[in-house]
C-alpha cells in the first residue's frame, strides 16, 4: 500500500516537451510510472518518449482517463496549468514548478479546495511510491519498499533522508516533497493523517525546516491524532537571524520560526530529532522496536480506545469536547501519558 | 525583493494613501535644496533596508534649512546595522497626534493575506504584538472576493472613534489592500499611520517587500531595486540565478536545493567547521551556475575548503560536474575541493570528474568531515607562516 500514488494511478505530464518535462518524463516511464500522456499546447499529436502529447489537459483526460497531473511548465505560466488540470478533471496534481508567485497560489488554493482537488507543491520534488509509480523528480534509485513514510519541506534534503533510510534497510511506503514556498497546496498534517490511515506505513519521518509555524502545528496535530512514531529534521539551526519580513513577520507567526522553537515543539510532543539525517534511521529502529514491545504488552485493546477518542474529538465540538478534556484530567489518560514519558525516557538511554 | 521607503511612498501616492510630500536625495547639497524648496520644518530620513533606522539615529527633525543640512551631513554616510546610508528623504514634518499600524502580509497558515492593526503603533510594534496581543487586530481576507468596504471601516474602527478618521483610514486601508496585490507584495506596512491636528490621517512611514516571484511581470517595480544598498556578491548571484548569503566562517559551501544547503551548514557547524556562506545553486543548474557559484566564493578569502554537495534530481549531476570543470579551467583554484555528487546521471558525472583532479567522498557526513579536515590543516600552515 501506499498513499496518494499507486500502480493504477494514471498520469499526465504538463509541459512535456521542455527541457525538464521530457527528461524527468521519460526517467518516470523508466521507474514504472504509468504515463499515459503529455500536454503541450500546439505540439499535439506528436510523441515524447512515446508519451503521446496532447494540445489540452481536457484532450488528454478524455482520450486516456488520466486521474493525475505533474507540472513542469514554467513559472509564469504554472498557475494557469494548476487551473486547467483541475477544470479537466484531474484530482491529483503535483506542481514541481519553482518560481510561482505566492498571491497567485492564495487564490488557486481557494479554487482547488472548492473543487475537491488535491495538490502538492508548488517548488516540490513530488511523490514516489517505491516500486509502484513516482510523479516528480526524486531519483527512483534511492528509494526502497517498505514501513516508512516521508514528509518534507524540502526537496533534495528528502534524497538524503530517503537515501540513509534504505541504506539502513529501511524501505519506504510513500515519499512526499511538500515543497518549500510560503503558499503551498498540502501541508505536513495533511499527509500525517494519510499516513495515520495508510496501514502499511509503521512509522513517519518528518523533514522541516525554518520560516513559519507548520512544525509547530504539526506537533499539535500528532499528539492530538496519530498513534504512529514519527521522528523529525529541521534544517536552519546555524542559518543567521535577519530574513524575516519586517515588523509583521514576527507578530504574525507568533514567533520567529527558528529551528530551536520548531525543536522544542516537536519534542515536546514525544517526536525526536536528528542532529544529521544519517541519524534518522537509528531514530526509527528506536520507535519501531519500542512500537513493538508496547504492542505485545497490551494487545490491540489501547489502539481502539485511541482510535475512539480521536474519533469523538473530531465529531463533536463545543460540551462533548469539554467533557472528554475533563475524562483526560481523570483515571484514564494519565496512564497514556505516564506510558507516553516513559517510552521517551527509555530511548534517551 | 525589498524597495526603500521613499519607493513605497511613490506606490503609496500613486495608489491615493496620503503621504507627506518629500523627495529622495544622495548628497547634502540636494537634500539642503529640497529641504529650501520645502520651506518649513522636515524629517531626514536614513533609506536603507533595515528595521530600526529611528532608534538607530537615522530619523532626524530639522526646525530649518540649516539644522537640514547638519543631519544630512551626519545621516548620510552613517553606518546601520552593517549597512551605509547612500540616500536620505527629505519630507514635510508634521505634528502628530496619535501613531497607529496597519499592515498587510501573505500568511501561511490561514493562506490568505491578512491585515493586521494596531491603535498602538510606532517604533515600539513589535513589543506591543509580544507583550500584548490583544491590541493587534487582525483579518485574514478572501483573496478571491477581495477587501470589503465594511470589513476596511470595521478595522478602521478598531483604531479610531471620530467617524471622520475612520473613513480616512478605512479609505487608506482599501487603497493599501489593492496596492498589495497590484504589486505582488508579501508585505505592505504603515507604521505608523498618524493624525494630525487638522484631522487628517496620514501615512508618515511605507514599507513594501516584493515577492521575488512575481517580478517577471513587475517591470516598473524591479527597476526600484537599488544594488548600491545590497552585499555585492549578493547581487551577482542572484544574478547568475543563485542564493546566497555570506557568513565569517572559512569553509565555502555548494549545494543545491535550500534545505540541504542549510542541512549541510548545520553539519558543519556540528562537525566543528565554521561554514563561509549558504549558497544554494536551485534545481536544474546549468554549468555556468557552478562556475559563478565558485567565482563568488573564491573571492572570499577566508575559505580554506570548499565543499560541494549535490544531490541530484532535478539537477543533474552531470551538469554540474561540467560547470566544476569549467570552474577549473576558468578560475584554476588553489583552495582545495571535496565534492559529493550522488543522484540523476550521477554516473556520468563520475566520468567527467575525472579530467580534474580533485577529492570526493561518498556521503554527506564525510564530505563535511573532510572540507573540515582540510580548512584546519590550511588553517595551521597560514598559522605558521
Amino acid at each position: 500500500m501506499s498513499i496518494l500514488i499507486n500502480k493504477k494511478t494514471k498520469v499526465i505530464v504538463q509541459g512535456i516537451t521542455g527541457r525538464d518535462g521530457s527528461f524527468h518524463a521519460e526517467q518516470m516511464k523508466k521507474y514504472g510510472t504509468n504515463v499515459v500522456g503529455g500536454v503541450t499546447p500546439g505540439k499535439g499529436g506528436t510523441k515524447v518518449a512515446s508519451i503521446p502529447v496532447f494540445n489540452s489537459v481536457k484532450e488528454a483526460v478524455d482520450k486516456t482517463k488520466a486521474n493525475t497531473s505533474v507540472i513542469y511548465v514554467p513559472p509564469a505560466f504554472a498557475v494557469d496549468a494548476v487551473y486547467e488540470a483541475a477544470d479537466a478533471g484531474i484530482s491529483l496534481i503535483v506542481c514541481i514548478t519553482e518560481g510561482v508567485p505566492a498571491n497567485d497560489m492564495l487564490k488557486a488554493y481557494d479554487y482547488l479546495k472548492a473543487k475537491g482537488v488535491r495538490l502538492v507543491g508548488p517548488n516540490c520534488p513530488g511523490i514516489i511510491s517505491p516500486d509502484q509509480s513516482k510523479v516528480g523528480i526524486m531519483p527512483g534509485t534511492i528509494v526502497k519498499k517498505g514501513p516508512v513514510g516521508v514528509v518534507s519541506r524540502s526537496g533534495t534534503l528528502t534524497y538524503e533522508a530517503i537515501w540513509a533510510l534504505t541504506c539502513a534497510g529501511l524501505g519506504q511506503t510513500t515519499c512526499i516533497g511538500i515543497g518549500g514556498d510560503q503558499i503551498i497546496g498540502t501541508n505536513f498534517i495533511d499527509v500525517l493523517g494519510m499516513f495515520e490511515a495508510d496501514s502499511t506505513t509503521k512509522a513517519v519521518v518528518m523533514i522541516g525546516e525554518i520560516g513559519g509555524t507548520d512544525e509547530e502545528e504539526a506537533a499539535k496535530f500528532v499528539k492530538k491524532n496519530m498513534t504512529k512514531p514519527v521522528v523529525g529534521f529541521i534544517a536552519g539551526r546555524t542559518a543567521p537571524p535577519g530574513k524575516r519580513m519586517g515588523h509583521a513577520g514576527a507578530i504574525i507567526s507568533g514567533g520567529s520560526g527558528t529551528a530551536a522553537e520548531k525543536i522544542k515543539a516537536l519534542e515536546a510532543v514525544g517526536i525526536p530529532i536528528a542532529a544529521s539525517p544519517t541519524e534518522i534511521p537509528a531514530l526509527i529502529k528506536d520507535k519501531l522496536a519500542s512500537v513493538r514491545k508496547k504492542g505485545k504488552a497490551k494487545p490491540k485493546m489501547k489502539k481502539k480506545t485511541a482510535v475512539k477518542k480521536t474519533r469523538t474529538a473530531r465529531k463533536t465540538s463545543g460540551k462533548r469536547t469539554a467533557v472528554s478534556s475533563k475524562t483526560k484530567k481523570g483515571k484514564k489518560a494519565p496512564k497514556a501519558g505516564t506510558t507516553r514519558k516513559r517510552a521517551g525516557a527509555k530511548k534517551r538511554k | 525583493m525589498k524597495i526603500h521607503e521613499y519607493q513605497a511612498k511613490e506606490l503609496f501616492a500613486g495608489a491615493g494613501i496620503p503621504v507627506p510630500k518629500g523627495d529622495v536625495a544622495e548628497t547634502v547639497a540636494d537634500a539642503v535644496s529640497i529641504a529650501e524648496n520645502m520651506g518649513r520644518p522636515v524629517m531626514v530620513k536614513a533609506q536603507v533596508h533595515v528595521g530600526g533606522r529611528g532608534k538607530a539615529g537615522g530619523v532626524k527633525y530639522a526646525e530649518n534649512v540649516e539644522a537640514a543640512r547638519v543631519w544630512a551631513q551626519k545621516i548620510l554616510g552613517m553606518d546601520i546595522k552593517g549597512l551605509t546610508v547612500k540616500k536620505i528623504l527629505v519630507t514635510e514634518a508634521v505634528d502628530i497626534v496619535s501613531e497607529s499600524y496597519v499592515g498587510i502580509i501573505i500568511d501561511r497558515a490561514t493562506k490568505c493575506p491578512v491585515i493586521m492593526v494596531s491603535a498602538a503603533g510606532g517604533i515600539d510594534i513589535e513589543e506591543v504584538a509580544a507583550k500584548t496581543p490583544e491590541k493587534i487586530h487582525k483579518l485574514a481576507v478572501d483573496p478571491t472576493a477581495g477587501l470589503k468596504a465594511y470589513q476596511a471601516r470595521d478595522l478602521a474602527a478598531e483604531l479610531y472613534r471620530d467617524i471622520k478618521l475612520v473613513r480616512q483610514a478605512a479609505n487608506i486601508i482599501m487603497r493599501l489592500y489593492d496596492v498589495y496585490w497590484k504589486v505582488d507584495a508579501s508585505l505592505v506596512e504603515i507604521n505608523p499611520l498618524i493624525t494630525t491636528p487638522d484631522g487628517k490621517v496620514l501615512a508618515i512611514d511605507a514599507k513594501i517587500n516584493i515577492d521575488d516571484n512575481g517580478l517577471f511581470r513587475q517591470k516598473d517595480v524591479a527597476a526600484m531595486r537599488d544594488l548600491d544598498a545590497e552585499d555585492p556578491s549578493e547581487v551577482e548571484a542572484r544574478e547568475g540565478d543563485l542564493s546566497f548569503v555570506k557568513l565569517n566562517g572559512n569553509i565555502g559551501c555548494i549545494v543545491n536545493g535550500a534545505g540541504l544547503a542549510m542541512a549541510t551548514m548545520d553539519l558543519v557547524k556540528h562537525y566543528g567547521g565554521e561554514p563561509a556562506n549558504f549558497l544554494d545553486i536551485g534545481g536544474s543548474s546549468n554549468p555556468q551556475k557552478v562556475l559563478t557559484a565558485m567565482r563568488i566564493i573564491l573571492r572570499d578569502t577566508n575559505v580554506r575548503s570548499i565543499l560541494i554537495n549535490i544531490f541530484g534530481g532535478i539537477t543533474r549531476c552531470d551538469d554540474v560536474a561540467n560547470g566544476i570543470v569549467m570552474a577549473y579551467e576558468e578560475l584554476k583554484p588553489e583552495v582545495p575541493i571535496v565534492v559529493r555528487l550522488t543522484g540523476t546521471n550521477e554516473q556520468q558525472a563520475r566520468k567527467i570528474l575525472k579530467k580534474v583532479n580533485l577529492q570526493s567522498a561518498d556521503t554527506l557526513d564525510n564530505v563535511v568531515k573532510k572540507a573540515i579536515k582540510i580548512a584546519e590543516i590550511d588553517e595551521s600552515a597560514v598559522g605558521r607562516l
